[in-house]
């Protein structure tokens, strides 16, 4: 075990990769009740098309098929493991992302036995023809919810006008006929492809004993025959840099219009410290240009053109990244236009140095602050982790970017063929 | 050691609670007002703290007042209004890093709360009012945040609900406001309904963290100086009546899902001996996912994605919520009715109100572990006038037997059904 300490932040991280690939990840907090632990594959809603585990050709997945299989894990032959959790005192979850699976839980008392029952039921899947026909109504209601959820529509929509080819364009619970065509087998398939312990991450934070939890770990781990397994083979059409669509409009049932705004990333690659310091360089400039000391966004709402639900991201993985700012609006069309506008302005304008130092204390005490919440270092470690990054390097990295290192990422990634709009508005 | 380390001490014309833990790397001041919700003040009220938040004497615009905040390492200040029983809470939330963990050292307690301070006591004015122009960008954001509720679909057929289970009581009022009255806000009116907040508001005041070396009490006496309250009025909710007919309301909107939203009433609130009860009743009902609603409505029929119920802690009111088919509504109350009857007659056994019992002491632990959630645990006492530590409630929830339930059960009673539907056939 390997003992990572950080002085500043008074934190440390014990570490331990098990004989089978299984990175594990302890975090002692003092004074929490809680314990957290996620369990999380390196698979997500973008990983639909692949070599299965021993498989020769390569094959295309229905769409909705990792969210799919993530319901499914809970299900067993004869029990449902919700229940065993939440008899044990823990109350259990999971979440799909574009390119994670986690399953977690968090409770207050028996730690160890619901850590077994976390690692034991997410590496003993069971699928049947009867519970996967079953599960289609609950996630058909699932996808109809996001369908009327208009913030969802937006945000998805941005992403969708963004992209040709890559599969990050696609909902992430897939549609009610695509998850249609999901069977047990291709369930068995994606399972066993994705769920090696060589492409998944263990982090439990909270108030734990690391010795304790490695040890637990390693001989659960060691009793489950797991054969090495070469790396996944994972397909993706190239995608150009242009966006696929300028502007999308969809008329729904609301009173305010909303109006996202998003750059697509042109050359996404990056791994590592190179990207930690472009994404966290790209959402200075986001705070530069529009945090609410500066002076656009002063300007966008002494107009009426922006409210409180104003927001503004940039986020990046190994094959694609995008940036998205927007609000609920009474004119959609003019803010789009102003926010490009100051965006291209801005762009091309030296970093105010007195902003910068300011901007920089913010973003570092934001960082102190998400670390007051386990379910943000384990879910953001662990994201990290499968980016090659370190959660724990945010802090020297901030420290270090210079408003040159700003000013180049923004000529990058704020490209003009790069921009696109989604807006809902009022129907009829 | 006590699990929340609470002290209270009264502080001219606010109540401090101070609550010292090395847990967490930033501390945490929360301010509540309470005062009577009703129809006369929602409006002004809802608005109040988005003005004061906008402009001080000293930070004229709400971009100084952010500029400052990023100096400080990033502090973060947000306001927000709740109901609470009977009461409209505004609450001003501030919560800044603790010097500690920062490479430079540099004291922010002080200035943190000075600035707080300028935002709740020394607001922006022209002449004898609050600055107008300030008032009027507040008043746009305002109608659009109230307009807004009917986008999110959820949140709407909650307000629906509530406003038809109490169509002439002060409790049906959606704490955003009344949009018509919005308009005749002005700049005068509210700075004198802020005078008045200021002299007849139930004010407490909370810092949560490290607060070792401190003079929390001179600190906050120097900036907060509020006059001493003369008659602390001791004003309590009202239990919601349980003489109530069923009733039935359907609405239709262009939409995909149907929400489904049913109102009980329990005539329980957090004063009352049964408060334990109707915690572990809820919890098997439809508080989680071993609950009766998620067991049959989701896992057994697949008629929905959430099926969940929750209780208000001070009206007494039992919701249940579920996104269904709009086909399925009639089967999916059926069901929903099926439940509560079979919480009725006992069916249920010891395990599942252990297993009820230790989810509920898990979530309160976890609660407690977030400064604001403790902060909201701790503000239950203000509003009921009942003071319980958490060891209090952790105990009474583990007390409670089968009988207890069944007696809580009993009373729970249907007011309201109300579906939002699309538009077919």
């Amino acid at each position: 075990m390997k003992t990572i300490p950080f002085n500043q932040l008074q934190e440390t991280l014990y570490h331990q990769t098990m004989d089978n690939g299984l990175d594990v990840y302890v975090l002692p907090k003092k004074g929490f009740n809680k314990t957290y632990a996620t369990f999380t594959t390196k698979y997500g809603s973008v990983d639909n098309h692949f070599v299965p585990l021993n498989g020769s050709e390569n094959v295309q997945v229905p769409d909705g098929i990792a969210h799919f299989l993530e319901h499914k894990m809970f299900e067993k032959e004869d029990r449902d493991v919700f229940q065993d959790f939440s008899k044990q005192g823990a109350s259990s979850n999971a979440f799909t992302s574009f390119t994670r699976t986690a399953y977690l839980f968090s409770t207050t008392q028996n730690v160890m036995q619901n850590l077994e029952t976390l690692v034991n039921f997410v590496q003993d899947p069971y699928f049947s023809d009867q519970s996967v026909e079953k599960e289609k109504g609950i996630i058909g209601q699932e996808i109809e919810m996001y369908n009327d959820n208009s913030d969802w529509r937006a945000y998805f929509g941005v992403i969708e006008n963004m992209f040709h080819h890559h599969p990050v364009k696609i909902d992430i619970a897939g549609t009610i006929e695509s998850i249609a065509k999901i069977t047990k087998e291709s369930l068995y398939t994606c399972y066993e492809t994705f769920y090696h312990p060589s492409n998944m991450v263990l982090f439990v934070v909270g108030a734990v004993e690391p010795n304790e939890i490695m040890s637990f770990v390693e001989k659960n781990q060691a009793a489950k025959s797991y054969k090495d397994q070469p790396p996944i083979e994972r397909f993706f059409d190239s995608e150009p840099k242009t966006v696929a669509e300028k502007k999308k409009v969809l008329p729904m049932s609301v009173q305010v219009a909303k109006c996202l705004v998003g750059f697509k990333e042109p050359n996404p690659g990056r791994q590592g410290e190179d990207l930690l310091k472009h994404e966290l360089s790209i959402n200075l400039a986001l705070d530069l240009m529009f945090g609410q000391s500066s002076e656009n966004y002063e300007k966008l709402y002494n107009e009426g053109l922006i409210d409180q639900s104003f927001s503004y991201d940039f986020t990046e993985e190994e094959k694609f990244g995008f940036s998205i700012v927007g609000s609920n609006t009474s004119s959609p069309d003019e803010l789009a236009n102003r926010l490009y506008e100051m965006i291209q302005s801005f762009k091309n304008e030296s970093v105010d140095t007195d902003q910068l130092e300011r901007i920089r204390k913010k973003k570092i005490g934001s960082f102190l602050r998400a670390l007051n919440s386990p379910e943000f270092i384990a879910n953001q470690f662990t994201r990290y982790r499968f980016n090659d990054m370190d959660l724990f390097e945010v802090v020297p990295m901030l420290e270090s970017i210079t408003a040159k290192d700003i000013e180049e990422a923004m000529k990058g990634h704020f490209a003009e063929d790069s921009f696109t709009v989604c807006q809902v508005v009022p129907k009829g | 050691m006590a699990i929340i380390p609470h002290e209270k001490t009264s502080c001219g014309g606010l109540t401090l609670h101070r609550i010292q833990t090395d847990k967490y790397k930033t501390t945490t001041v929360v301010v509540q007002f309470k005062a009577r919700l009703t129809k006369e003040t929602v409006t002004e009220r809802a608005l109040l703290p988005y003005v004061l938040q906008s402009g001080t004497v000293n930070y004229t615009s709400s971009k100084a007042v952010r500029t400052e905040l990023e100096k400080l390492y990033g502090a973060t200040l947000g306001v927000d209004l709740a109901k609470k029983g009977d009461f409209h809470v505004m609450t001003f939330r501030m919560d800044f890093a603790n010097e500690k963990f920062l490479s430079e050292d540099e004291p922010l307690f002080k200035k943190a709360l000075s600035l707080l301070s300028e935002v709740i006591m020394n607001p922006k004015t022209d002449g004898s009012g609050f600055d107008s122009s300030i008032v009027d960008k507040e008043k746009r954001t305002m109608k659009q945040r109230i307009q807004s509720i009917y986008d999110d679909k959820m949140r709407y057929s909650n307000m629906r609900l509530t406003q038809e289970m109490f169509p002439n009581e002060a409790f049906g009022l959606h704490i955003y406001g009344e949009k018509e009255e919005v308009d005749g806000v002005t700049a005068q009116s509210l700075y004198d309904y802020y005078k008045k907040v200021c002299a007849e508001d139930e004010i407490d005041l909370y810092l949560v963290g490290d607060l070792e070396g401190v003079n929390a009490e001179e600190v906050v006496k120097e900036l907060f100086p509020f006059q001493e309250r003369s008659d602390r009025k001791s004003e309590t909710t009202e239990k919601a009546s349980l003489d109530v007919e069923e009733k039935e309301i359907l609405e239709t909107q262009e939409i995909k899902q149907g929400k489904l939203h049913m109102g009980f009433r329990s005539g329980v609130g957090y004063a009352d001996d049964e408060y334990f009860a109707l915690q572990v009743f809820n919890g098997m009902f439809g508080g989680f996912s071993h609950s009766k609603l998620f067991r049959n409505v989701r896992e057994k029929e697949s008629l929905a994605y959430y099926a969940a119920s929750r209780y208000e802690s001070h009206k007494g009111l039992i919701i249940v919520m579920s996104g269904i088919e709009f086909k399925n509504f009639k089967k999916t109350v059926d069901i929903i009715k099926e439940q509560l009857t079979a919480m009725r007659e006992g069916d249920f056994n010891e395990e599942e109100m252990k297993q009820t019992k230790t989810m509920i002491r898990n979530q309160l632990l976890e609660t407690v572990d977030d400064a604001k959630g403790m902060v909201e645990l701790l503000y239950h006492g203000v509003v009921s006038q009942k003071l319980r530590t958490i060891e209090e409630w952790l105990d009474g929830v583990e007390a409670v037997t089968k009988e207890d339930i069944l007696a809580v059960a009993d009373k729970v009673k249907l007011d309201t059904v109300y579906f939002l539907k699309g538009e077919e056939a």
